[in-house]
């Protein structure tokens, strides 16, 4: 028996009451929707407290409830939950769960209990980093890269519950994320249909693979430095905390090394960057295609770019770390490395633009945002050219023009795709279509509004103005004119912070009003257009499997009766006929 | 087809190949849970290796004083491989009345590997070797510990291939069960080797 046909025959336990269907899901398409909405739902708090941060770094001192201490705590819970809590797993837990299956044509994940626990202890881990506000002292305000020795002393904020929860909920969300990316990479493994051989992919499957395999190999080292650090803290030992003067008095911690977390925590950062990179590289991909009416151009670079990011980017984490001091050598290892990972990377911004090329684009909403994907990663890509040499990153490392770099290439241009992508799939989990009005305000303000945001953060950078800094006026080295940009950009700010509520209120209004979508609305060819009901139900494709005769990528086909053939059209006349290889498909 | 030809595929082209979906996109060729299985194993790997990277580092440091050796280890040592080699054994039966005594006895040996480390512990602190002493008894708390954790959360595992052979489930599927079984406690024993070796004789 083939491993489709096994995969067909396996039995559908059709969930019965109400809690099984929608709460103790094990449908990937709930947990999808699950995860999704657990994401936004933490993702607004984070936006809140980037607000709050504005509102400090714009108009220091006009707000008695922002301290020092508490600035730290907006800081820091503000990185480790956009980056973790919400990139990471709206990419694997959402798109993942949701795209994978559908889109090779699965009836569900291999695993669909563990997927099921796998979302609950998302959400526990959530809840237990929502918990840290609640604690005397508060949240952690150690920074997101939770640096020893100051992460677990005294006068940080948040040094006694703060920091436990966080990291408990760390070791939550690892163990959550592992259990869901065994489903991911063996239900790529496994569970595609007939027909669908791996270069038959479409590559967001293909991104989201590489991103598991990642964040499997990746978090560990996370996991790790979290476990140690908490015996550090609690058990005295001395891994990473050296001799130290606290509160003046000596610590019994000796001969530990702050330098040994980094290292740790940066193998983990760095992949971290592509875990939530790669999915939205696939992703874009797939939608420029499909709204370009246009093959991808250059898949299979693609698809080897793909993989050459994910074994690279292991092997670039101590361009971060260039100012701890390090062997000069070392130190140019990394850089060479990490100017090498831009060379595939610089692929796939090509083959991007040149799919759009000679391509019937239609300005849809995922089209929006899938070019202000490629505009906003390439500005941050071209600023981590400057910060991957060691010389040039002296000077800036720790300056607004790192915070604007990130923020262009792994903040916005990723959630671009997310919303992006949202726009896209939306009719096929609900049934129906997100209002356009909404989104092109949406839309616009944000995408003007990231410029604007970012964009003098660069300025600010080159004129050495420090990040992290609570208030910016005690310095000779600033001018003053760094004050009113600063107040620029809060204001700017802000206003892309309420315009995410439009985005927040158009999922829910149209839920319930939303116009009727038919099954394929954007007359995509990938599988999960094609399942035999919109929203797909559970088993996704009724009692047979579809069967796939062609790649993800067939639009505009000569000789097509439409302008796009799905992959599970059977292959026309002429191609048929056309055996002798190379021919007519292959100039399209 | 191999994973390097099979990316080397052109699937825009409409060669007779492409044409027709293949029979089978069989994959990999064995039980899903295998996969799964391996792919677990991959990721317990990097946890261990990053372990085992903090370990030597933090070595080079001055203030690093080694443990002194134990014999309980050895005879902990001795247990996981007894485990090991009785679940391996049980794999290739047949025979549901042995695979029952060869789970058991498997299970057993386990329990004692972890009831000996447990003995370890105390004796390392008996000794005056607690987990803030010196980073050398920090990691072996630290290590030991979390491959327990791991050993303990392959009991459970046994403890459903169990419930299976004695549920009267199909032999094949208790046959898969105890086999995941066996990879898992063999890579366990490995791990447990590898950081007995660096610990103690490096």
């Amino acid at each position: 028996m083939t491993q489709a046909a096994y995969q067909e025959d396996l039995p559908l336990h059709e969930p019965h009451s109400f809690w099984t269907k929608y709460v103790f899901s094990q449908d990937h398409k709930i947990i999808a929707i699950q995860y999704t909405t657990t994401a936004i739902a933490v993702g607004l708090v984070g936006l809140v407290l980037s607000g709050l941060m504005r509102l400090q770094l714009g108009f220091p001192g006009s707000f008695s409830f922002i301290d020092p201490a508490s600035y730290y705590q907006y800081i820091t819970m503000h990185g480790m939950i956009m980056i973790v809590y919400l990139l990471t797993a709206l990419f694997l837990g959402g798109f993942g769960n949701f795209l994978i299956p559908l889109m090779v044509g699965a009836r569900d994940m291999v695993f669909p209990f563990v997927n099921m626990l796998s979302y609950w202890a998302y959400l526990l881990s959530v809840l237990v980093l929502m918990a840290s506000f609640f604690v005397p002292g508060g949240p952690s305000g150690a920074g997101w890269t939770l640096y020893p020795p100051q992460v677990i002393l005294q006068g940080t904020p948040g040094a006694d519950g703060g920091i436990t929860l966080m990291l408990v909920s760390l070791i939550l969300f690892i163990i959550a994320a592992t259990m869901g990316g065994l489903n991911y990479v063996t239900t790529v493994l496994q569970a595609r249909t007939y027909g669908m051989t791996l270069m038959r992919m479409p590559l967001s499957v293909w991104g989201i693979f590489m991103a598991t395999v990642l964040a499997l190999l990746a978090f560990p080292a996370l996991f790790v430095g979290a476990v140690m650090l908490l015996f550090d803290k609690f058990a005295g030992s001395s891994f990473f905390m050296p001799a130290i003067f606290s509160m003046g008095k000596q610590l019994a911690h000796e001969g530990g090394s702050p330098v040994l977390f980094q290292h740790i925590f940066w193998f983990f950062g760095h992949p971290e960057v592509y875990i939530v990179a790669l999915p939205a590289f696939g992703i874009v991909s797939d939608l420029l295609s499909a709204h370009a009416r246009k093959n991808i151009f250059g898949y299979r670079m693609m698809v080897w770019a793909i993989l050459a990011i994910g074994g690279l980017s292991f092997i670039v984490w101590a361009h971060h770390m260039y100012v701890s001091g390090m062997n000069p050598y070392f130190g140019f290892f990394f850089a060479t490395t990490t100017l090498i990972i831009a060379v595939p990377t610089a692929i796939k911004v090509y083959n991007w633009t040149l799919t759009l090329w000679h391509g019937n684009i239609r300005l849809t909403i995922p089209m929006l945002f899938s070019i202000a994907f490629i505009s906003t990663f390439t500005i941050g890509g071209l600023t981590g050219l400057f910060l991957g040499n060691v010389v040039i990153d002296l000077p800036l490392s720790d300056t607004y023009f790192v915070v604007a770099h990130f923020h262009m290439v792994m903040g916005v241009a990723p959630l671009f795709v997310v919303f992006g992508g949202i726009y896209h799939w939306y009719p096929k989990a609900t049934g129906r279509m997100l209002n356009d009005t909404l989104g092109h305000i949406h839309f616009w303000v944000t995408f003007i509004g990231t410029y604007v945001i970012y964009f003098p953060m660069h300025y600010l950078g080159f004129i050495g103005v420090p990040r992290r800094y609570f208030a910016d006026e005690a310095y000779k080295f600033i001018p003053e004119s760094a004050q009113g940009l600063n107040e620029f950009i809060t204001e700017a700010a802000l206003i892309v912070g309420v315009v995410q509520l439009i985005f927040v209120f158009n999922l829910g209004w149209s839920y319930f009003r939303g116009k009727r979508a038919e099954s394929n609305p954007w007359h995509a060819t990938t599988l999960e257009w094609q399942t035999p009901q919109t929203p797909a139900e559970h088993g996704n494709w009724g009692p047979k499997l579809p069967v796939v005769y062609r790649w993800a990528y067939d639009y505009s086909v000569p000789g097509a009766a439409e302008d796009y053939l799905p992959q599970n059209v059977k292959p026309l006349g002429d191609e048929v006929d056309n055996d002798s290889g190379g021919g007519v498909l292959a100039e399209t | 087809m191999s994973f390097l030809s099979q990316i080397r595929g052109k699937p825009w082209l409409p060669d007779d190949k492409n044409q027709h979906p293949a029979p089978s996109t069989k994959a990999l060729g064995v039980a899903d849970e295998k996969v799964g299985l391996w792919v677990f194993l991959a990721v317990v790997g990097s946890l261990f290796l990053i372990f085992s990277n903090a370990y030597v580092e933090r070595r080079e440091y001055d203030d690093w004083r080694a443990l002194p050796e134990l014999g309980l280890l050895w005879f902990n040592t001795a247990m996981l491989i007894l485990s090991s080699i009785t679940l391996q054994w049980t794999r290739i039966l047949e025979n549901r009345e042995r695979i029952k005594i060869g789970l058991l006895s498997g299970g057993f040996f386990a329990c004692a590997f972890l009831i000996g480390q447990l003995c370890a512990w105390q004796q390392f602190a008996d000794m005056g070797y607690l987990a803030s002493t010196n980073p050398a008894s920090s990691f072996f708390y630290l290590i030991t510990g979390v491959h327990g954790l791991h050993v303990l959360g392959g009991l459970v595992a046994l403890l459903r291939t169990c419930l299976k052979t004695w549920g009267g489930f199909a032999l094949n599927q208790v046959q898969l069960s105890v086999s995941l079984c066996s990879v898992y406690w063999h890579f366990l024993l490995l791990v447990w080797l590898v950081f007995f070796g660096l610990m103690f004789f490096s």
